[in-house]
């Protein structure tokens, strides 16, 4: 049956639930795999690293598989996914796989085909000179950005997630496309606190945040929002009932005890908070999720706010410029920034880095005295002797 | 070992299924996208066209392009779509805000989720960007494809939407990014008569699960992702599409603890492979590694020079919990203090392979910073085997879980904050499991303990005669 092209196709506005097939979940993963993937299922014996973006599997069969790894943007149109399968038909059986993390992988059954598949993907370029596939995302580097929708579908971002990660990845190039770090390195990019992408556990996150509380539109709360829920929405209690001059219910906002989470817009839409100037970039550092040699652990935060400095976010991408040359240059093989800063202490992880150490970067919400250091085990740094000299300790 | 999917597969054939002709699909020449203005002038977004990494703009470009040269009919909704977005991103970067209004329930009969509502707030401006619903189409396990599935998906969405997509969105699903409230349901009959394909989670239910490649090409794998993955978004389709939830529920599925899918950051129940005998060790392996014939962690490394390989360096002694040692030659692993890091095997994975007995580690409770802070899972099950149908996870750890979840978690609690309000010692009774040194860090710090009224010797119930017969007032 062919995809048809009736204006409703095989749906009666009339008779809505007739035919409705419901329930049908996903289809099934193994048609889609390759003929190796299936012979070789679950039998794999081990994998290397042939230059940066090309794996190669070897089963215990001795069958081989050569995966090339491209970096993609998540946000794709139709020519370029059709770009993708005539690449896949072209050199791979018409089969191809997209990662977690928003790369393409193409893969093939010999040395000489993947040869001439690297050439082909290199050899494509978008009309203004920009690479559809570039090749790399492996080992001890950088691999691609996951991030959110932004501007291009959200209704609460504080910032921009397409521009800002290609803005990124444009300036870390390079990263991308070596394999030049002490141990892999994971940026997530999540345009407001709801972090769809769970960026929360990166090497380096990005995030947009805003820093305004939220405007009450009055004229029409009452009646688009449901007031109870909008209290209740707020973490910090900083929402109350009031009425206005004109005897509308509506809500306040106590202004300092706003932690400009949304999650009160995200209940009611008649409390944005969005704002040019107020909204910026927080970067957080350190996180990770896997097992390996330390359990799993948060990011921290180490710059506050950042412009929204569009398209192309100087200020941000300078910041992650300098916490991974820091990095790369100091920490031991095998070590995640997080493991770094933890050895070297987090007063040499700002020394190092040259970010400035802020009074926003000290926790105040709560817990926030689970992160004070109470012990006298520091290291000597300038901002350590400053406090020295503010309290005439020293000259 | 071939596998049985649950309904029998129609075999899709683009061929068969197409909608638009070779010369439809090949309607523009280089040339003209290179001189290609749209009808907006965005000097912000062409920016992002320079550059060596994929331009998001430049490929929207060519889909406005390939559009505009499209006949009228072959289209349902405006040709202009691509335009309009990028048009109102440009305005977005100049006044620094967003121009999509808040929510709006739209939907397809039945289901509580898979399609999320959009509305622009200048349709003046953008009219082909008034309605910008997204449809979540769940993807098959690990993501793998044929290009006949994909060309048949893409001819669907171009002809009934915006041809503009995520490959893919955070929790999984291929993302249809923007159609007229009128498709949603032709789209949604075309998925499930032609391809046979359902819409995934959104709202308060069962979020699409995903998983790693686990065993279709990592030697890793301590289970079959994609089959559990696959059998429990079947056998839970009702939860998935009917919101039955006080909010959000994941599933993820990592084969080894390296966690390729980030489940213990991101999902309410991660399920991670892991074994319980020994690590397997190739000895004449090991000996080539420090002999140098291998080159460590697979040749991750291989951008800088970090010296010959030093196996006392790089494995003995980073491995957390100090159980390896080089005895005459030979790599002595103490398996019954290893933690199963994975760091030893990723440096020599020739050498080293995880152990023969498998299954996994089930953890509860991760979820984003909104509202209490972030969380990651918990350690709850040390080890479970796992075979097909996977009665066992559903029946005693599954169900009791959302169980008591509905019954009192509130609404919009994430089951990890519903674990933090009631406790760890709810959950034991919850899953009826004894408690285990595990579970925790370290034993709690303070003695404030919440003794219950059995614990204690003879009750709660006193009487004050009976202590005042002792203690003068
Ligand atoms: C309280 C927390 C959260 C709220 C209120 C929230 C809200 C939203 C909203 C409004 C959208 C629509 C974006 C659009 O217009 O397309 C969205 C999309 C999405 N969210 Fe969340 N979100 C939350 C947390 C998360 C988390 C933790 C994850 C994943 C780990 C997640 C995964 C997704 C995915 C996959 C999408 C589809 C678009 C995308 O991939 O970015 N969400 N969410
Ligand atoms: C030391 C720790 C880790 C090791 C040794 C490791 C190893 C690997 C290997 C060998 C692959 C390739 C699988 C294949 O192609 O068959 C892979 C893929 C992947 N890993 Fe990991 N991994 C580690 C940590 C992580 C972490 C912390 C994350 C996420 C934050 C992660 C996310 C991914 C993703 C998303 C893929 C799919 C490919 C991609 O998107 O680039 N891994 N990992
Ligand atoms: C809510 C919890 C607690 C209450 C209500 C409490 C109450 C008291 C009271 C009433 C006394 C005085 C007893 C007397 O008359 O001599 C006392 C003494 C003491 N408490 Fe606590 N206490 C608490 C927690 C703690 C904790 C957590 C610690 C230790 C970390 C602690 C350590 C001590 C010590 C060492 C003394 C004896 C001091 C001395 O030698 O005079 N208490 N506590
Ligand atoms: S992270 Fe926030 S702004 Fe971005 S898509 Fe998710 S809800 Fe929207
Ligand atoms: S933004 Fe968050 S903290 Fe501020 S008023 Fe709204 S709910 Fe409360
Ligand atoms: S989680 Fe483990 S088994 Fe799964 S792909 Fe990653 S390394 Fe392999
Ligand atoms: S897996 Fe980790 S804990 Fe176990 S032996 Fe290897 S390095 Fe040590």
């Amino acid at each position: 049956m062919a995809l048809s092209t009736e204006r409703l196709g095989l749906y009666n506005p009339n008779k809505p639930m007739e035919n409705r097939l419901t329930d049908l979940g996903p289809r099934h993963f193994w048609q889609y795999f390759p003929p190796i993937i299936q012979k070789n299922y679950g039998k794999w014996k081990y994998h290397e690293i042939l230059e940066p973006g090309i794996l190669v599997h070897v089963a215990e069969s001795g069958d081989k598989v050569f995966t090339v790894r491209c970096g993609g943007c998540r946000f794709m149109t139709v020519e370029h996914v059709r770009e993708i399968c005539d690449i896949a038909d072209k050199h791979c059986d018409g089969y191809v796989r997209f990662t977690t993390r928003n790369n393409i992988e193409f893969m093939v059954d010999s040395q000489n085909k993947m040869e001439a598949l690297k050439k082909d993907l290199n050899s494509r370029k978008h009309v203004s000179g920009s690479y559809k596939f570039p090749i790399g995302g492996t080992g001890a580097g950088l691999t691609n950005i996951v991030h959110t929708q932004g501007y291009i579908h959200c209704h609460t971002p504080a910032t921009d997630a397409s521009s800002m990660v290609k803005a990124v990845l444009d300036e870390l190039f390079d990263y991308f496309q070596g394999m030049t770090f002490p141990a892999q390195v994971r940026i997530s990019m999540a345009c407001c606190l709801n972090m769809c992408g769970a960026v929360h556990c990166s090497d380096i996150a990005l995030l947009g945040y805003h820093r305004k509380p939220p405007i009450v539109d009055n004229e029409v709360l009452d009646k688009v929002c449901e007031i109870p829920l909008v209290i209740a929405a707020c973490p910090t209690a900083a929402i109350s009932p009031t009425k206005t001059e004109d005897g509308k219910k509506s809500v306040k906002i106590k202004e300092e005890r706003c932690m400009f989470c949304g999650n009160c817009y995200t209940m009611c839409m008649a409390v944005p908070l969005a704002d040019k100037v107020g909204d910026c970039v927080t970067i957080m550092a350190g996180g990770k999720v896997s097992n390996r040699i330390s359990p799993p652990k948060f990011s921290k935060v180490v710059v506050p706010g950042l412009p929204n400095n569009f398209p192309r976010y100087p200020e941000v991408c300078q910041s992650v410029k300098q916490i991974l040359e820091a990095y790369a240059a100091d920490a031991n093989k095998y070590e995640r920034i997080g493991d770094w800063a933890e050895r070297i202490g987090w007063e040499r992880f700002f020394e190092k880095t040259g970010l400035p150490f802020t009074e926003h970067l000290i926790d105040d919400y709560r817990l926030a005295y689970d992160t004070y250091r109470t012990s006298s085990q520091f290291k000597y740094t300038e901002a350590s002797w400053n406090v020295s000299r503010a309290v005439g300790g020293i000259e | 070992m071939a596998f049985e999917p649950r309904e029998e597969q129609k075999e899709l054939k683009y061929k068969e299924l197409r909608i638009y002709s070779d010369e439809e699909l090949n309607n523009y020449t280089e040339e003209e996208l290179k001189g290609f203005k749209i009808k907006h002038e965005i000097p912000v977004c062409e920016e992002l066209e320079k550059g060596p990494w994929p331009s998001f703009v430049a490929d929207a470009k060519r889909e406005a392009l390939h559009r505009r040269k499209l006949a009228d009919d072959r289209m349902m909704i405006e040709r202009d779509v691509v335009e309009d977005l990028l048009g109102q991103l440009e305005i977005s970067f100049k006044e620094g805000e967003t121009h999509w209004k808040h929510g709006g329930i739209v939907g397809v009969f039945g289901y509580g989720g898979g399609v999320i509502g959009r509305y622009s707030d200048l349709p003046d401006k953008f009219p082909s960007i008034a309605h910008f619903h997204t449809m979540r189409v769940n993807q098959p396990a690990s993501k793998f494809y044929s290009s006949d599935y994909l060309r048949s998906i893409c001819d669907l969405w171009e002809y009934r939407g915006s041809g503009m997509m995520n490959m893919h969105g955070s929790t999984g699903d291929i993302i249809f990014l923007g159609t007229f409230t009128e498709q949603l349901e032709p789209i949604f009959y075309e998925l499930g008569h032609v391809l046979q394909q359902d819409l995934g989670g959104s709202g308060s239910n069962l979020r699409t699960p995903s998983c790693c490649i686990g065993r279709a090409r990592c030697e890793w794998a301590c289970y079959d992702t994609q089959d559990m993955c696959y059998e429990l978004t079947h056998y839970y389709q009702d939860e998935l599409h009917r919101p039955a939830f006080p909010y959000k529920f994941k599933f993820k599925f990592d084969g080894c603890p390296n966690c390729c899918v980030a489940s213990i950051a991101r999902a309410d129940m991660s399920f991670i492979g892991t074994w319980r005998d020994k690590i397997q060790v190739d000895q004449k392996a090991v000996k080539a590694y420090t002999g140098g014939e291998i080159k460590p962690n697979a040749g991750a490394h291989a951008g800088k020079d970090w010296g010959a390989f030093d196996i006392q360096k790089e494995v003995i002694d980073l491995c957390p919990t100090r159980c390896m040692r080089m005895e005459d030659g030979r790599l002595e692993i103490n398996d019954a203090e290893c933690n199963r890091c994975m760091h030893c095997i990723n440096v020599m994975p020739q050498a080293l392979r995880p152990g023969k007995d498998t299954g996994v580690s089930i953890l509860l409770g991760a979820k984003a910073p909104i509202l209490e802070g972030a969380q990651m899972s918990l350690l709850t099950i040390p080890f479970m085997k796992v075979e097909p149908p996977y009665d066992n996870v559903k029946e005693n750890v599954i169900e009791p879980v959302w169980d008591w979840w509905m019954e009192e978690g509130k609404n919009r609690e994430r089951l990890g904050e519903l674990i933090q309000r009631q406790g760890i010692q709810k959950l034991l009774e919850v899953l009826n499991i004894p408690p285990m040194p595990q579970m925790v860090k370290e034993p709690r710090s303070n003695p404030y303990i919440f003794w219950k009224e059995e614990d204690v010797p003879g009750g709660f119930k006193r009487s004050i005669e009976d202590y005042r017969s002792r203690h003068a007032r």
